[in-house]
């Protein structure tokens, strides 16, 4: 069946009573008959969390896995800076079709539009919902919420906590959820990976799980199954996700039979602290407000890289920004600052510690910013960022400049879904990071938070629901299904049989890790903030070389049936072999540049994104066919009745 | 750039019921960069190549936010630096104190039985959550964000309290292995939002109640709890908590059950 | 409902309870001081001030039993707390850094049971001690004989003996150390504390415990310097008089 059009299910009409007519025309089930269907998500972030409280109070029998110790360690806990909504509370002019045309816009025109509206549309319901469950927003002296204006919005619409805003919002879910489970409507499944999905007569009709405490692999049967596993960022070996975030989950429901749309969009944050070393582990992300102040610039000459920044004197100094970029100057979007960092680095200009031969970061400077504001000011507002990038660096900003480097954050690219968050899959449901629905090909700032509550409180329950509600019991329509089936069984053996496989390779040379870098490597190399249809290629020859080598080298110590770390490493590493070799299949597919996919032959002659609307205006959703290299392409075309798409320039 | 040997003495326990000792080894060539926890990393693969199994440790995050990490260095809960979780900790805080041996140990506390090596259970805290730690509100019936206007100095506290990651270090630095901290953080970051009122006096006293069915320590007000955490949640917490349990206990209208 | 959360089951409430013994018990160890610096305005005020507290109704055995009580509860309280402590960790760290913590709170374990023999040394010196030793020498102390009416000779002779003042010292200095630790931890378990006055609370155990460790120990250093010497008037009142 390759090449057919996907159907979105999207609903017709005025764009603001889609979602109000849809949530109308829904198939309902009686409270009391709730509890006969069992609903398995995965993952307890945002999403996960907000869909598993949601649905635990609704009546659903929710059973809700997390690899994490706990449902609060889920990485949404890490976003800092807030959560957009079209509240208008600071009376500039912002209403629900702004943060609408925003964010469409924002995504280079690669998202589905009634998607997006909805999400603007429930953006305000979240934060009445946050504020009702505790979270302590900043607040004016008036005792309302405060806003602030954030990734180059015109109006201020952003809602946080301190720089916590991802880990108050996950502990407010994190808190309903808890109240779901100490009411028995919800049972939780901590230090869990999901291995595998069931799918039963096509339809998902559950999971294989490893217990991570003793290995056991165990599977897991219900009416419908939800992943909210966030995103896959991790396939670059370094990034700002934790060292946890995996795509396991939705990778191997796509190899069941879900199709996994755009992954080459993955965003890339410029503002991030450099590498220091072979042994770096994680990438740490410092708000992008830092650029409000401070000057980015890397030496005009080659022989001044490894010189004291304070030495070299301005004429020396290349602001390749504010040169390049007169009116936006240091504040370019997140992709062409990015990419303008990647550039003078190619060039050889690039500044700080030496690793695997090169130079990679530039300077933000907040000298001219503390000689005009004063450092009492740029305390205030960056204090805390500046101690921790002492703390980790060991260099104070105040005296030298900061060294930054852009770091892969966010995944836009994930499980294809409809306008209700179905996958290809009947019964399988993504949300959050995991699916590929409201940020297209880039992701505005603030919108992260906004879009996993969304999914997780207010559509995935109703469309859930909705899908449920016809089979009035177990058995009558759904096939019958037990743990002892043969399906069953035999996906556990599968899984058994899989990791055993990766625990016993034939020649053990390597750990995960060393395969994990590679790959890291390759990925950011070539399909990373600048792509070439001759780097992808490449690519895409070393990627199976390199899964096969590691099919073969890596190593694995302690046993299957116990707490083993490296084992969970090499499970994960095997599927991001996998997935990174679809990213750069889809990269080199999509002859044109969009958003965070950004391809050398097809810019403008001042360097921007040149999209190609005649040709890519689609979704890429791939299906799986035996190996990656052979997946199949299935296109939704996208159309755009409200906000027409035009090329952005910043200059 | 610094770099320098280091002797570990690592604690090594094969599951909840191995007794569990220190295993020495040198960590070679560290960097002074190294976080403390890419140290261990870098430990990790050479016992791997060597064929052993590596030490096991919780993580996930490193940037000090999910709570997940948590060792014991020679004898700090987190690492010597204040305010500091053990993934952000790196190793120029460690040359700077000259220390050329390290001891690295698991929270110790029988609520948070270790898994393997440098790994414990921490679900006491989730049970304790799950006692009371929540606002019972409905997804999509609250009223609007705005309507009940909150003073920036309540909500301010509020904040202050709610910035608990929960990782346990206060629990892993109490002479009694008190969740005194962790408890009291939550008791006041809801008691002190109007929104969080009306469960005010079932919620402390469940709280309170599962905190000691777990089994944790009392609280004797050393303050250890308030220097090692990585968040600097204050004990003045505690107090508030004390004072809001025994005041529900006294005059309450009902009864709480006692839990188990 | 299977039980309710009953108040005196709780580490709290427990806590509680000792705060409040131990206030309760602060309040006499200040009235016993008050009263014993009588010893500074000579024989005669303090052994009416001995009288009258014979004679006052209800009061002697009225603060015994408060006492008795307080101390019982006290002593319940920090057991069982100490024994579910010790159980909160069964397994020691090898190497434990002290960030926060003083000497006082450390050593409530120890200064609680200190004091506590020294309290049982004491009564039987000065509450029993006319019953145990009857009219020869107190703890076979030559020439320390104990006389029913005349209570300031019965302390200020033993205070010239080291066998009296050694354990006294000890005991007092405990007694300090307890307060300086125990006096702050009340306000916080009780929840006594407000960002405004907080650090009133340091400030007032301090005093308290500098005030009473000082005010109990100047009657020995006074005897022992001369400053205050045993009197050679003979007293009778029949109320000090055993029956």
């Amino acid at each position: 069946m390759a090449n057919t059009e996907l159907k979105s299910h999207e609903p017709t009409g005025p764009i603001e009573e889609r979602w109000r007519e849809h949530k109308a025309h829904q198939k309902l089930t009686a409270p009391h008959n709730r509890r006969k269907y069992k609903v398995i998500i995965v993952g307890s972030g945002l999403a996960g969390g907000a869909a598993a409280a949601s649905m635990g109070e609704m009546g659903y029998d929710v059973h809700c896995f997390c690899f994490q110790d706990s449902p609060r360690r889920a990485h949404s806990i890490a976003a800092q800076g807030g959560i957009n909504a079209a509240k208008n509370y600071p009376n500039d002019g912002d209403s629900v079709y702004r943060l609408f045309y925003d964010t469409v816009k924002g995504g280079d025109f690669r998202s589905r539009e009634s998607n997006v509206y909805r999400l603007a549309e429930l953006s305000v319901n979240i934060i009445d919902q946050a504020v009702a469950q505790g979270v302590p927003f900043a607040r004016e002296y008036g005792g309302l919420l405060a806003n602030r204006s954030f990734g180059g919005a015109q109006v201020s619409r952003t809602f946080y906590a301190r720089g916590q805003t991802g880990q108050q919002l996950l502990l407010g879910a994190y808190s309903a959820l808890s109240r779901q489970i100490e009411a028995g409507t919800v049972k939780m499944y901590p230090r869990h990976s999901m291995q595998d999905l069931i799918v039963h007569d096509g339809k998902a009709r559950g999971i294989v799980t490893r217990n991570l405490l003793n290995g056991k692999v165990e599977a897991h049967v219900a009416d419908v199954v939800l992943l909210c596993t966030g995103g896959y960022g991790n396939v670059f070996y370094l990034s700002t996700n934790a060292m946890g975030s995996n795509c396991t989950a939705i990778w191997q429901a796509h190899k069941r039979g879900a199709y996994m749309a755009n992954p080459c969009y993955t965003q890339i944050h410029p503002t991030c602290i450099p590498r220091s070393g072979e042994y770096q582990s994680k990438l740490t992300l410092m708000s992008e407000s830092l650029r409000n102040d401070g000057r980015v610039w890397v030496p005009r000459n080659k022989e001044d890289v490894t010189k004291d920044p304070g030495k070299i004197p301005e004429a020396d100094r290349y602001y390749y920004l504010e040169e390049k970029y007169g009116s936006f100057g240091n504040l370019v979007p997140r992709d062409v600052a990015s990419r303008n960092a990647k550039y003078v680095c190619d060039q050889g200009l690039g500044v700080g510690q030496e690793v695997d031969g090169e130079r990679r970061a530039v300077y933000l400077d907040f000298k001219t910013a503390i000689e005009r504001l004063g450092k009492d000011t740029i305390k205030e507002r960056y204090g805390n960022l500046f101690e921790m990038y002492e703390r980790i660096t060991g260099d104070d900003p105040y005296e030298t400049p900061m060294r930054i480097y852009p770091a892969t954050h966010y995944t836009m690219g994930g499980l294809w879904v409809d306008y209700n968050l179905q996958s290809t899959i009947e019964g399988l449901f993504v949300g959050g990071e995991a699916n590929f629905s409201d940020h297209g090909a880039n992701r505005l700032g603030a919108s992260a938070l906004m879009q996993g509550l969304a999914d997780g409180y207010f559509v995935l329950p109703f469309t859930i629901g909705d899908y449920l509600s016809p089979y009035q019991k177990t058995g009558v329509d759904l096939a019958k299904l037990e743990l002892d089936d043969k399906p069953v069984t035999d996906a556990v053996k599968e899984v058994e049989a899989r990791l055993e496989k990766l625990a016993n390779a034939p020649d053990p040379k390597h750990s995960p890790d060393y395969f994990h870098r590679k790959l890291g490597n390759i990925i950011w190399q070539y399909c990373g903030m600048a792509r070439t249809a001759e780097g992808l290629k490449t690519a895409l020859q070393e990627i199976p070389k390199l899964r096969e080598q590691f099919h073969r080298e890596v190593k694995v110590t302690g046993t299957a049936d116990g707490f083993n770390q490296t084992l969970v490493k090499a499970a994960r590493v095997a599927d991001f072999l996998e997935l990174g070799e679809l990213m750069c299949l889809d990269a080199l597919h999509r002859e044109e540049s969009c958003g965070g996919h950004f391809r050398e032959e097809h810019q403008t002659e001042d360097g921007e994104a040149k999209r190609d609307d005649e040709n890519f205006q689609y979704a890429a959703a791939w299906e799986w066919q035996g190996v990656p290299s052979s997946a199949a392409l299935h296109k939704e075309h996208l159309e755009f009745e409200y906000v027409k798409p035009t090329q952005r320039s910043y200059k | 750039m610094k770099t320098k040997n280091l002797t570990l003495n690592v604690w090594r326990q094969r599951s909840k019921s191995d007794s569990g000792r220190f295993e020495k080894y040198v960590a070679k060539d560290v960097n002074e960069h190294m976080s403390f926890l890419e140290m261990l990393d870098v430990v990790n693969e050479e016992l791997l190549e060597k064929g052993e199994e590596p030490i096991a440790f919780d993580h996930d995050c490193r940037e000090g936010i999910c709570g997940m990490c948590g060792l014991v260095i020679n004898g700090y809960a987190h690492g010597p630096q204040e305010r500091t979780t053990a993934c952000q900790l790196h190793m120029r805080k460690v040359f700077e104190l000259g220390w050329d041996e390290l001891w690295i140990e698991p929270w110790r506390a029988t609520s948070f039985p270790v898994i393997k090596d440098l790994a414990v259970d921490r679900s006491a805290f989730d049970r304790i959550m799950q006692a009371g730690g929540y606002i019972s509100i409905r997804t999509g019936s609250p009223p609007d964000a705005n309507e009940m206007p909150i003073g920036k100095h309540v909500a301010d506290m509020a904040m202050d309290a709610a910035e608990c990651i929960g990782c346990g270090a206060c629990v892993a630095a109490c002479p009694n292995a008190s969740a005194s901290l962790f408890t009291s953080a939550k008791v006041s970051h809801l008691g002190l939002l109007p929104q969080g009122q009306a469960e005010r006096e079932d919620r402390v006293r469940k709280m309170v109640g599962q905190m000691d069915a777990e089994g944790f320590g009392s609280c004797t007000n050393h303050g250890e709890c308030e220097k090692a955490c990585p968040k600097g949640i204050s004990i003045d917490w505690i107090a508030r908590m004390n004072r809001e349990f025994l005041k529900a206990m006294v005059t309450a209208d009902n009864e709480v059950e006692e839990r188990d | 409902m299977e039980r309710a959360l009953t108040l005196t089951k709780t580490t709290i409430g427990k806590k509680a309870l000792m705060a409040l013994s131990g206030v309760a018990m602060l309040g006499f160890v200040i009235g016993h001081l008050s009263g014993n610096l009588k010893v500074f305005a000579g024989a005669e005020d303090f052994n009416e001030y001995a009288v009258w507290l014979r004679t006052m109704p209800g009061l002697l055995w009225g603060t015994r039993i408060v006492l008795l009580g307080a101390l019982a509860a006290h002593m319940a309280s920090a057991f069982s707390l100490w024994s579910r402590n010790k159980s909160a960790r069964k397994s020691r760290y090898t190497k434990k850094k002290d960030l926060a913590t003083d000497y006082a709170a450390k050593t409530m374990y120890w200064s609680g049971p200190i004091l506590f023999f020294y309290i049982v040394f004491h009564l039987v010196h000065l509450t029993f001690g006319g019953m145990i030793f009857g009219e020869s020498a107190v703890f076979g102390i030559e020439g320390y004989e104990w006389d029913h009416s005349n209570p300031y000779n019965n302390m200020v002779l033993g205070f010239q003996h080291w066998a009296v003042v050694v354990p006294y010292v000890l005991g007092v200095v405990a007694l300090g150390v307890h307060l300086f630790h125990g006096i702050w931890s009340a306000f916080q378990t009780v929840g006594l504390n407000h960002t405004k006055y907080n650090f009133l609370r340091r400030d007032l155990s301090i005093a308290l415990a500098v005030f009473i460790t000082a005010g109990f120990l100047s009657i020995p250093v006074a005897v022992l310097a001369g400053w205050i010497e045993p009197t050679t008037q003979t007293f009778f009142y029949p109320e000090l008089e055993p029956s």
